[in-house]
């Protein structure tokens, strides 16, 4: 849509600070990212990652200093579907049953405007969105009757669907098997390489290491780290104690199932 | 069908197909939103404006509608602000709405049409040809924006945080629900009266959401549920004498609990015939694993074992492992083993 140069900003905070009721969560950051970098957001629990997320999203009200989103102040952005969203939450809430494909839709929605319906290209967007997750199959299931991991997978679609500019994740992976992480990896890569700026909050970066080139710890807050993945002190103690990012730690990721595996998934469907 | 022979019975069975389609279609992503309860609140501020148009003696259907609009645009406002509650601030319009309508009414100078039973209990058969026009105009309205925008407040109505985030006009799509909310109140009053208005848009959304597979699909069975009980409960209320807004609410209710035991048995047969088939293999000699002798098969997000050409799926449940019969294509009719399953 727009033409842009990689150096231009995507996300600008400013001595921001946000939070809920009048009590700063996020306090006096500073953070720029530029459009088609590939951040990853670390934190032990209760840091304010996803509070910062909202932030940015104009679901967690800014207290002070300035947030710019692709270039506009947060609430104001223009054209509406430039921005991609995967909730921390872990499933989908609506009473009444809901397909996959439905789901998956409201992810084009934004970009149409009030009245312009889906169209052909809309659907493939939709399909090809679905099959990245590994979910072509169960396109015309309600979703409730998916495991958690898998309407994981489908909020990561609905996301995906969108085509964004910039694609912000809260924890992604939670919930998610080692087989379809490696897939979701894929795919970032895929759409990092086309331009799109990442944001991925997450506790463990795992395979998707390999993307995500940049990373910042919150810590209370505050930013306390900023700088290569690689480099990023552990998000889940208080002390900064050696290197978190290298990706395979054996015994981290569990094989995916092969013939010779036991019949279980990685990591717990529910939570 | 003598019951067509009379003018007003005519009217009041348009009325009433006309209800029956058109609440469910809103009722929907009231349901969705589980803010079943905003129809029940627009009723009562409704029935300020009746009493509004009854006192100034300008159409009562008229102030209605816009007394329920107006309503609907604060309550949405309010929400919006995020200070008080939806919940409280629907109280308020309750409350209120109920409260400024009797007092008004017992205002109104004698002589007057201040029945109030007609408007609290629906009065169909008192449907003139003018009120059937303007209903007409109103389920047109109603059904031309569900059309148009169904998707977007569906959408908004699924995952409001979501739609926010990524730049659907919320707030926007918010009013117009709840604008299409009032209309539906006011089109309803002849027919079910203001106190049972939420019934006929909740109570068919409820038996489309235990069969419904996909959202379009439980907002077209709604729509003809509705239908359906709306029209058949006129024609009941004719030859009982009854009330029309009571009897096609009961009739509604029948229907969901009809419905409701169906898929309770239904629920109730599978899992009986699960456990049988799970007793078969009871006597398994072995749980299966890595190297236990038989072929395992990667399945979906899982491994079956070829067992004697059938395919079992370990499933953990209350009672320990067993096993479920995956056919060799057939998509898992449950979870497989995940948690725990050791
Ligand atoms: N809606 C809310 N209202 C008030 N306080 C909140 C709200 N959401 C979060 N908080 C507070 O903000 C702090 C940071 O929460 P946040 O969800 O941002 O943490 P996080 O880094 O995402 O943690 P996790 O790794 O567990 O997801 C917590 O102390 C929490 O109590
Ligand atoms: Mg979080
Ligand atoms: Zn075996
Ligand atoms: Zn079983
Ligand atoms: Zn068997
Ligand atoms: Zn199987």
């Amino acid at each position: 849509m727009t033409a842009r140069s990689p150096g231009d900003v995507a996300v600008r905070l400013h001595d921001a600070s946000i939070g809920y009721d009048d009590v700063p969560i996020v306090a006096r950051v500073d953070l720029t990212v530029r459009h088609g970098e590939a951040i990853a957001v670390l934190g032990s629990n209760g840091s304010g990652k996803t509070t910062l997320a909202r932030g940015l999203l104009g679901l967690a009200p800014v207290l002070g200093g300035d947030v710019e989103i692709l270039g506009a102040p947060v609430g104001r952005l223009r054209d509406p579907g430039r921005i991609g969203y995967v909730p921390q939450r872990h499933t989908v809430s609506g009473a009444v049953p809901a397909t996959v494909r439905e789901v998956v839709s409201v992810g084009r929605l934004a970009r149409l405007g009030l009245f312009r319906r889906l169209r052909a290209a809309d659907r493939v967007a939709v399909g090809e969105a679905v099959a990245a997750v590994g979910l072509a199959d169960r396109m015309e299931e309600p979703i409730a009757s998916l495991s958690g991991g898998q309407q994981r997978r489908v909020l990561v679609a609905r996301a995906l669907a969108a085509q964004p500019e910039l694609l912000i994740m809260d924890e992604p992976t939670a919930g998610v098997d080692a087989a379809s992480q490696d897939a979701l990896a894929e795919v970032l890569a895929r759409v990092s390489a086309a331009g799109t700026t990442l944001l991925v909050v997450t506790h463990e970066t795992g395979p998707l290491a390999s993307v995500l080139a940049r990373a910042v710890v919150v810590d209370q807050g505050r930013i306390s780290y900023d700088g290569p993945l690689a480099g990023a002190a552990s998000g889940s103690g208080e002390h900064h104690c050696g290197p978190v990012a290298d990706a395979g730690r054996p015994g981290y990721r569990l094989d995916q199932p092969t013939v010779t595996a036991r019949p279980v998934r990685s990591l717990g469907g529910g939570r | 069908m003598e019951i067509l022979e009379y003018g007003f019975m005519q009217r009041a069975l348009l009325a009433s197909l006309m209800v029956g389609l058109v609440a469910p279609a809103v009722g929907i992503f009231l349901v969705q939103r589980r803010l079943s309860l905003l129809g029940d609140g627009l009723g009562h501020v409704a029935l300020t404006g009746v009493a509004i148009g009854v006192l100034t003696s300008t159409a009562p259907v008229g102030a209605a509608l816009v007394a329920a609009v107006l309503g609907a645009v604060l309550i949405e406002l309010v929400r919006a602000r995020g200070r008080t509650s939806g919940d409280v601030a629907l109280a308020v319009l309750f409350y209120g709405g109920i409260a400024g309508g009797v007092v008004l009414l017992s205002l109104a100078p004698r002589g007057s049409a201040t029945n109030l039973d007609a408007y609290l209990f629906g009065a169909i058969t008192t449907t003139s040809a003018e009120d059937l026009a303007v209903f007409a105009a109103i389920t047109l309205a109603v059904l031309a924006v569900v059309g148009l925008l169904g998707q977007r407040l569906y959408a908004v109505s699924d995952d409001e945080e979501y739609a926010r985030a990524v730049g659907l006009p919320v707030l926007a799509l918010n009013i117009v629900l709840a604008a299409l909310v009032a209309s539906t109140v006011v089109l309803s009053m002849r027919v079910v009266g203001l106190l049972l208005i939420s019934a006929l848009m909740i109570v068919p959304s409820a038996v489309a959401q235990l069969v419904a597979r996909s959202f379009r699909q439980a907002l077209y069975l709604a729509c003809g549920i509705g239908l359906v009980v709306s029209v058949s409960g006129t024609t009941a209320s004719y030859y009982t004498g009854t009330p029309s807004g009571g009897t096609i609410v009961l009739l509604a209710i029948a229907v969901f609990l009809v419905v409701a035991a169906a898929v309770a048995l239904r629920e109730a047969t599978a899992r009986r015939r699960h456990r049988r088939r799970g007793d078969v293999h009871a006597a398994h000699p072995h749980e299966h694993g890595p190297g236990c002798g038989h072929q395992a098969v990667p399945h979906g997000d899982h491994v079956d074992y070829d067992h004697d050409g059938h395919l079992h799926a370990p499933h953990l449940t209350g009672t320990g492992v067993h096993y479920d019969e995956h056919g060799t294509d057939a998509a898992p009719a449950d979870r497989p083993a995940t948690e725990g399953a050791r």
